[in-house]
């Protein structure tokens, strides 16, 4: 468990790709099997534990803490594992054998729940602090070190001469703790059973359009699709030829399969090929705010209500492979017309074509991004969040290449609101007050007052994340609990320029609105509160249009 | 206690001796000052007169210049002096070279300023020593449990392990110019390496200093004029406000480790956008705050600065009398979270 904790902690803190590769790679090559191999399937999130949950890990802190001092520190560290690994108190006697990662995982497995309490306290009584907060966070689930399944593979490929796909191909005939994947990697054994006719073909993502990008590109050279605001994903389906057993597979687009929560479309893919497009919700042929398709995500089992209320649907734009021919070196233009036949001889009512838009001009695509109802996106306008260009050129490729796909997000709108209250925040920021309310002026004279109209906590950069921070203790005048409240009249108080994405009636706010996807994109540290926006504004621009209606969770 | 209150009592330039008429660590110019080590928000310039100990003065005017304050004296550590009918004796408190803990004494009554320290060895530094009293007046920056601190010997290790690991990148550790620089070099030269130990020209009149002290350091050179390829595989020592500023673009792509307490908490390690964290403190964790309030055997505890709210509820646990001071000026407000005050004093 030490070696593993060790590479969960310099994961945590490594930014670069190929560090966090080579550290994951350093770690098989050293660590024998089955640990390696638990390991491996810790990373790529193959393991879940039903019995143990944070409750659990609350309930034997508080045997051991003082409520208040607990209170402090947690809000202090602002997570729960690490809170509980920093203080749990040094036993009279330490067992002296720290649990390997395998006993770990293979007794969690076989535990009862009334016993996990004795057991887990007995680890963590073995354990040193790194070694608690990697099995704290292994019981509780996420991992959250920036590590995504392909990048686990992707180092384990590394131990042999083997391409990351060929590790993905033969993935999922395997099973935990995948000794014969080590063996194969390492040229000790066969090549895995497993002609996965399904496998995860890694995305090709877009750059953001910057300025001076349209002075320079070509727009004959481009098609343009809207942007959806749902979740991308890559449908992969295929018979085996070993087993004759069809398989069928929803990937995100960081090749989690996320099958299980979608029986839905799982069951739409009755064909032979893989289709990267857009998860979306759709009712009687209308987009769902991404709100609704939020629902369905991150679990492991749906309701039979929520596969008649919230039925999924697949926005297809484009087609790696199909009837076992890999199309991805194909120019885009190729590709999509392949795509449209494939969708027209499918005839699912879960699967479309994204449409394209048609253009002649940067200028005339503008328009079509600030106006996608008029531009052809009809009713389903509201879960347009931009616009996508492609090149007709352009082959598949995975990552981010430059120069090929472009993402142009449409502009957000903006509002001077005033800063209300602040929290603090978790993660990364806690220690430090990130999470701020603010509101719009509302009546006159004396009566004037700031009523919140939404919550920011992203969207300034770490040092004016260290500027609202310390404006914020600085002209606290009440605290509750984790929140401050910030004095806001008209001569005293911070004015923050908010953009966002769309508005909506609300009953929970006092001012009646609320804000999509808000964000702080300037600090008007000169500016007096008194000039701040009124809720008027706000109502006007309810009133002149009904914009997008979601936050998007997850790019491109 | 009013004895106590005769002693010791708090001013806006900080903690003052009405009996005695001096300050203690005065954040403001004042007539006569004790101080109790050479951290700038400890030790400021533009005093009457100074009395600390002969390092903390020589670390003065290495800082300031000689003419840091208008008269100064030594004060030996374990040697009473009187001020007024006051009994003043410097101890050593094992926060950096020269620290001291200040006892004042009167009327049967003995406080003891500890000003900043710690309870693990330092090899650069006398060891803090226990003295009973009746009131302690402690600092708490890193009075959480969950600041526990690791053997630090562990932690050189751990970058001595990283340059293996990533041998092509220069590694590049952000430590306090008085007192943690010096130490990370002496605890890698304990644990083995030999290799020349990069500056940052901020670094380089302390390190001279700590040497004319006695205290060997091995091969130091300043990082001026060295390309990255020059410094691959090689440990370059910085204050942490140039870790994240130009003058670190000159290293390449690093591997940014700090050496702080503060690392323990993973966040804060993150939001330094530090990869490599070493947790090396030169003040007490939290056990060792609580251990050395119960062994000073003191009924009343004063807390000068960091967490004191955790401090002072555990104090009130344990049925002594407590009571968080907020002094202002060292670090920045009650929770020691705004570390820009530190990195640009080097605190």
């Amino acid at each position: 468990m030490n070696r593993f904790a060790q590479l969960l902690d310099r994961l945590a803190y490594e930014p670069r790709r190929n560090a966090k590769i080579a550290l994951m790679a350093d770690y098989f090559r050293h660590v024998p099997d089955p640990e390696r191999g638990y390991a491996l399937a810790a990373l790529t999130g193959s393991l879940g534990f039903a019995e143990a949950k944070p409750g659990l890990v609350r309930a034997l802190i508080a045997e051991r803490t003082d409520p208040v001092l607990f209170g402090l520190s947690y809000d202090f560290v602002g997570d729960l594992s690490e809170t509980v690994a920093l203080m749990w108190p040094a036993p009279e006697i330490r067992p002296n054998a720290v649990p390997s990662l395998a006993e770990v995982v293979e007794t969690l497995a076989e535990t009862a729940k009334r016993d996990l309490p004795a057991i887990l306290a007995r680890w963590l009584d073995a354990l040193d602090e790194a070694g608690r907060w990697a099995c704290l966070k292994l019981i509780t689930g996420g991992l959250r070190v920036g590590v995504s399944a392909r990048l686990a593979k992707t180092a384990v490929a590394q131990l042999g001469a083997i391409e990351p796909d060929e590790v993905e191909h033969v993935w999922h005939g395997l099973a935990v703790p995948y000794l014969d994947l080590f063996a194969w990697v390492e040229g000790r054994g066969p090549r895995p059973e497993s002609d996965d006719p399904a496998p995860f073909r890694p995305p090709m993502l877009a750059h953001a359009v910057e300025d001076g990008d349209f002075d320079r590109l070509d727009p004959a050279a481009f098609v343009a699709e809207w942007k959806w605001d749902g979740i991308r994903v890559q449908a992969a389906a295929g018979l085996s030829l070993e087993t004759r057993r069809h398989r069928r597979r929803l990937y995100s687009r960081t090749g989690e399969d996320i099958g299980a929560a979608f029986p839905d479309l799982l069951e739409a893919l009755d064909f032979d090929a893989t289709i990267d497009g857009e998860l979306l919700v759709l009712v009687d042929g209308r987009v769902q705010s991404f709100n609704v398709l939020q629902q369905r995500l991150n679990r492991k089992t749906v309701t039979a209500r929520m596969l008649t209320e919230q039925p999924a649907h697949i926005r297809a734009y484009d087609l790696l492979v199909e009837a076992g021919e890999d199309l991805r070196a194909l120019p885009f233009a190729a590709r999509r017309e392949r795509l449209e036949r494939f969708i027209a001889r499918t005839a699912h009512p879960r699967l479309d074509l994204s449409p394209l838009i048609p253009f002649a001009s940067w200028e005339a695509l503008a328009e079509a991004r600030a106006d996608p109802a008029a531009a052809g996106a009809g009713p389903d306008a509201e879960a347009v969040e931009g616009v996508m260009l492609k090149r007709h050129d352009s082959p598949y490729l995975p990552g981010r290449p430059k120069g090929l796909w472009y993402k142009w997000k449409r502009d957000p709108r903006v509002v001077d609101a005033v800063l209300m209250y602040a929290q603090r925040g978790h993660g990364k920021r806690s220690s430090f007050y990130s999470d701020f309310t603010f509101g719009v002026w509302r009546g006159s004279g004396a009566d004037a007052e700031l009523v919140p109209v939404g919550k920011a906590y992203f969207g300034f950069t770490d040092q004016e994340l260290t500027e609202l921070d310390r404006f914020v203790r600085r002209h606290t005048i009440n605290r509750f609990g984790p929140v401050r409240e910030v004095q806001h009249d008209a001569a005293v108080g911070l004015v923050l320029e908010v953009a966002f994405e769309g508005l909506g009636r609300s009953t929970r706010h006092k001012s009646g609105v609320a804000m999509r996807f808000p964000r702080i994109s300037r600090i008007r540290w000169d500016k007096p509160p008194a000039e701040a926006d009124r809720i008027e504004v706000l109502e006007a621009m309810l009133r002149s249009a009904a914009p997008a209606d979601a936050a998007p969770a997850d790019e491109d | 206690m009013p004895v106590a209150a005769d002693l010791l009592t708090l001013t806006p330039a900080g903690l003052y001796c009405p009996r005695g008429g001096f300050h203690i660590d005065p954040v403001r110019p004042v007539d006569r000052a004790l101080i109790t080590h050479g951290h700038s928000d400890h030790a400021r310039s533009g005093h009457g007169a100074v009395l600390a100990t002969p390092e903390t003065l020589a670390i003065m005017s290495v800082r300031y210049g000689e003419d840091f304050a208008g008269a100064t004296e030594a004060a030996g550590l374990g040697r009473p002096s009187r001020i007024g009918d006051i009994r003043v004796t410097f101890h050593p408190a094992g926060h950096v070279l020269g620290s001291a803990q200040i006892a004042l004494e009167a009327g049967g009554c003995r406080i003891v300023v500890s000003g900043d320290y710690k309870r693990q060895l330092d090899p650069t530094c006398s060891p803090f020593e226990t003295v009973a009293c009746d009131v302690f007046v402690t600092e708490a920056t890193f009075g959480l449990p969950v600041f526990r601190h690791p053997d630090a010997r562990g932690e050189a290790a751990k970058l001595i392990g990283s340059l293996a690991l990533f041998p092509d990148r220069p590694h590049l550790v952000g430590a306090y110019a008085l007192g943690k620089a010096q130490r990370m070099i002496a605890l890698l030269r304990e644990a083995g390496y030999d290799d020349t130990i990069f500056l940052h020209g901020a670094l380089e009149r302390l390190c001279q200093f700590y040497e004319s002290r006695g205290i060997e350091l091995g091969p130091l050179d300043p990082v001026r004029g060295l390309k990255p390829k020059d410094l691959a595989g090689r440990i370059v020592l910085c204050p942490p406000g140039s870790m994240a500023d130009l003058w670190s673009r000159r290293l390449g792509d690093p591997v940014t480790a700090f050496a702080s307490g503060w690392m323990r908490v993973r966040a804060r390690a993150r939001q330094r956008g530090v990869e490599l964290p070493l947790i090396v403190s030169d003040h007490a964790d939290w056990d060792d705050l609580t251990a050395t309030i119960e062994e000073t055997g003191a009924g009343e505890v004063w807390v000068t600065h960091g967490a004191e709210e955790a401090l002072v509820h555990w104090c009130r646990l344990r049925g002594l009398d407590a009571r968080p001071l907020n002094l202002l000026g060292y670090g920045d407000e009650g929770d020691n979270l705004d570390e820009s005050v530190k990195i640009s004093e080097d605190h």
